[in-house]
């Protein structure tokens, strides 16, 4: 008696399990609720408790946790001693390693980053970066971000000048440098070289996500490719001309009203203190709140101690929370976490929790079009989300597809006991 | 009829949601003898569900073996809605309790055959075995679910028009926009309500006033379809001070000296 023609039918396969006492970010907010699952998707429960008439296989007490959605990260070079650029040969493996170490920071997407390499190397290492289901082996991969080598020589930080392209024959370029145009995600490119606004435009087309960086682009080249498929700016303030008031350049696209209506062009920011000045970091979120991604630019050397790594074809050398190209005071990408990350973000900007949480989930999943999927706790999401401990944001826990892929020891009180309850699953025979 | 007259709100609230308890409690339900609780949705019905999951988390209540009928649902609104009373009940009590999804009924206003869907929900009430304890709310114009001025006061569950003033004071919740406001109903009828076993009515405000001095003081009358449980055996009406001011000095004083009487319906070995 109680189906109604306009209820949709929730439950997917595998267990439904119910989180309770927890605080959950949903619709731009920390609610007090709890959060449905049922096998690798967030279910509506009211749906499923007057349609299907069942009760949850499992309920978990969250004892007072945060949950948001898993973090998504599109700019991570690699960890754990593994570079996606250099370690050509093993990348099967290091993008195993990698993928399953950043479930400790609570990242259950990424996109794998390359830096601008030889043509070889991208031969060699895309085809290992195609998009990959995530679970207990690592986070998901959503395709590679090529960062270069279509840039600009003169902002090229940390990238080797041996490798640079310019789009000689536009779109062509693009296949004949990176071959495996099929395991690209998102790239990186100079949006003022010649032919760069036709490959934009192609790129779209595509499903290709343009981001505009390592460049010398003035705000008018910036404005020409956002107009024309662009929708990100790589790390923000770096590897592009600084802010001057008459022509702001690339960062003066946070400004822009020459854009198409409606359209948000994010950016992203290594919060990690190093890259950009706290109060840089403050500018650029106060002007444009809802454009911020945080990613790590994470290299080789996250998650291990100081000493002297590879990124690309360069040597770099860790000290402290800082990573430079060795005898320079370049830097060559950082070693920080995204949970870190976050946790300084919110710190530095005092915006409020959900800002933060919003700018490393939300804001990339919109950037890369798959917020139906992931970035939200919405009904129907795939069931990828982190534990957090209110006030400090340590990682509890994390999940992917509705499993616990991650927990950390150190929270043992904290981590949730499941129990079996009693389960009615019958099903109803009221008409 | 039992006329209990409480302090405020709060007071009506707490009080008849340790009534409701109570009188689960005392019934012992079982799977085999099952409790069966006629239900409203509404503005003062929301403190007693509240009052009702804080008694159950307090382990004093268990709904496991409670059967529910709701008053009332719109029609064609979708289920899902945050003004249907599907979602209402949901959000509201349901998932703060351990009531079984398979023994919740609410009307379906989106059923293909509305006159099968109100003819379906009577045979339901039969089979459950009769309603034990109806609790409804009652509008300033002293209707009792959707049965609006003028219902026949032995009707049965059906489809319902809406009073324009009921409309109208319904827009608040529809972004004022009398187009979008359900202009029909499915409900229980008064009949489907006296049937009950026992009827617990929740009146509160100075705007109800008038419907309650009409319930109490006044004889039976379809224009106040509450008026008609002066005829059943066992009502029981809880008011606040508020709702009381268009009665009698001579009435309120008569019902306030049985208080003594009354505050033992809720007292409890157990300390609900």
């Amino acid at each position: 008696m109680v189906n109604m023609k306009n209820s949709t039918t929730t439950s997917g396969n595998g267990p439904i399990v119910k989180f309770h006492n927890c605080l959950i970010l949903r619709n731009h907010e920390l609610i007090n609720d709890e959060l449905w699952i049922s096998g690798s998707n967030i279910i509506d429960p009211e749906s499923l408790f007057y349609n299907e008439k069942i009760l949850p296989d499992q309920v978990v007490d969250c004892k007072g946790a945060i949950i948001s959605p898993g973090f998504i990260d599109v700019q991570l070079n690699g960890g754990f001693g593994v570079d996606f650029s250099y370690d050509v040969d093993t990348v099967n493996v290091g993008i195993m390693t990698v993928a399953k170490g950043i479930l400790a920071h609570g990242v259950t997407s990424f996109c794998p980053t390359l830096v601008s390499s030889h043509p070889h190397v991208y031969t060699k290492v895309l085809p290992h970066l195609k998009r990959c289901v995530g679970g207990k082996h690592g986070a998901e991969v959503l395709g590679a971000h090529v960062e270069g080598p279509f840039i600009n020589p003169e902002k090229k930080g940390a990238h080797d000048q041996a490798t640079m392209q310019t789009f000689k024959n536009g779109m062509e370029s693009i296949r004949e440098v990176y071959q495996h145009i099929d395991s690209i995600c998102m790239i990186t490119l100079a949006p003022e070289l010649p032919n760069a606004i036709k490959v934009c435009i192609e790129l779209n087309e595509i499903g290709v996500i343009v981001s505009v960086g390592h460049s010398m682009a003035n705000i008018a080249q910036g404005e020409l490719a956002v107009n024309n498929g662009a929708s990100f700016i790589t790390h923000l303030f770096n590897a592009m001309l600084p802010f001057h008031h008459r022509d702001p350049g690339l960062v003066g696209l946070l400004g822009s009203e020459n854009l198409p209506p409606g359209k948000i062009i994010y950016y992203g920011i290594i919060a990690d203190g190093n890259h950009t000045h706290p109060s840089t970091t403050r500018i650029a979120y106060r002007s444009y709140p809802k454009g911020i991604v945080l990613v790590t630019d994470a290299c080789s050397a996250m998650g291990l101690s100081n000493g002297v790594y590879h990124i690309g074809q360069q040597v770099i050398e860790v000290t402290g929370t800082k990573a430079f190209v060795q005898g320079t005071n370049t830097l060559a990408g950082s070693v920080a976490t995204m949970v870190s990350c976050i946790q300084y973000f919110w710190a530095t900007t005092k915006c409020t929790l959900v800002e933060a949480l919003e700018a490393a989930t939300l804001h990339p999943a919109t950037l890369l079009k798959i917020e139906k999927h992931k970035g939200t706790l919405a009904f129907g999401s795939d069931a990828d989300f982190v534990f957090l401990k209110p006030n400090t944001l340590d990682v509890i826990s994390t999940w992917i597809g509705g499993q616990c892929v991650y927990q950390n020891d150190k929270f043992d009180e904290l981590i949730t006991t499941s129990e079996n309850c009693s389960v009615s699953k019958k099903k109803s025979s009221n008409s | 009829m039992r006329l209990l007259i409480l302090e405020d709100d709060s007071q009506v609230t707490e009080w008849s949601a340790k009534y409701v308890a109570k009188r689960i409690r005392d019934f012992n339900p079982t799977p085999e003898k099952p409790f069966v609780l006629g239900l409203p949705t509404g503005g003062t019905p929301l403190g007693m569900y509240k009052n009702l999951i804080i008694l159950h988390k307090a382990g004093k209540v268990s709904f496991k073996n409670v059967i529910t009928f709701n008053m009332d649902e719109y029609v064609g609104l979708p289920r899902e809605h945050h003004e249907s009373y599907h979602h209402y009940m949901w959000s509201n009590f349901f998932k703060h309790v351990d009531i079984q999804p398979q023994n919740v009924h609410i009307l379906n206003g989106n059923a293909d055959n509305l006159a099968d869907e109100c003819d379906q929900y009577e045979k339901e009430i039969t089979k459950a075995g009769g309603i034990e304890l109806f609790v409804g709310g009652i509008g300033p114009d002293g209707h009792v679910a959707f049965n609006e001025p003028g219902s026949s006061l032995v009707s049965r569950t059906r489809v319902k028009t809406l009073a324009h003033d009921t409309i109208i004071a319904n827009a608040r919740f529809f972004d004022n926009d009398l187009t979008q406001v359900p202009k029909q109903a499915l409900t229980v009828g008064v009949g489907t309500v006296m049937d009950a076993r026992e009827v617990m009515i929740l009146i509160t405000g100075a705007h109800k006033a008038p419907a309650l001095y009409k319930a109490i003081e006044e004889g039976v009358n379809h224009m106040w379809t509450v008026s008609a449980f002066q005829q059943h055996p066992r009502t029981l009406m809880i008011c606040d001070e508020d709702a009381t001011l268009e009665l009698k000095v001579k009435t309120v004083k008569y019902f306030k000296n049985l208080w003594g009487v009354h505050s033992k319906l809720i007292d409890d070995p157990v300390n609900v």
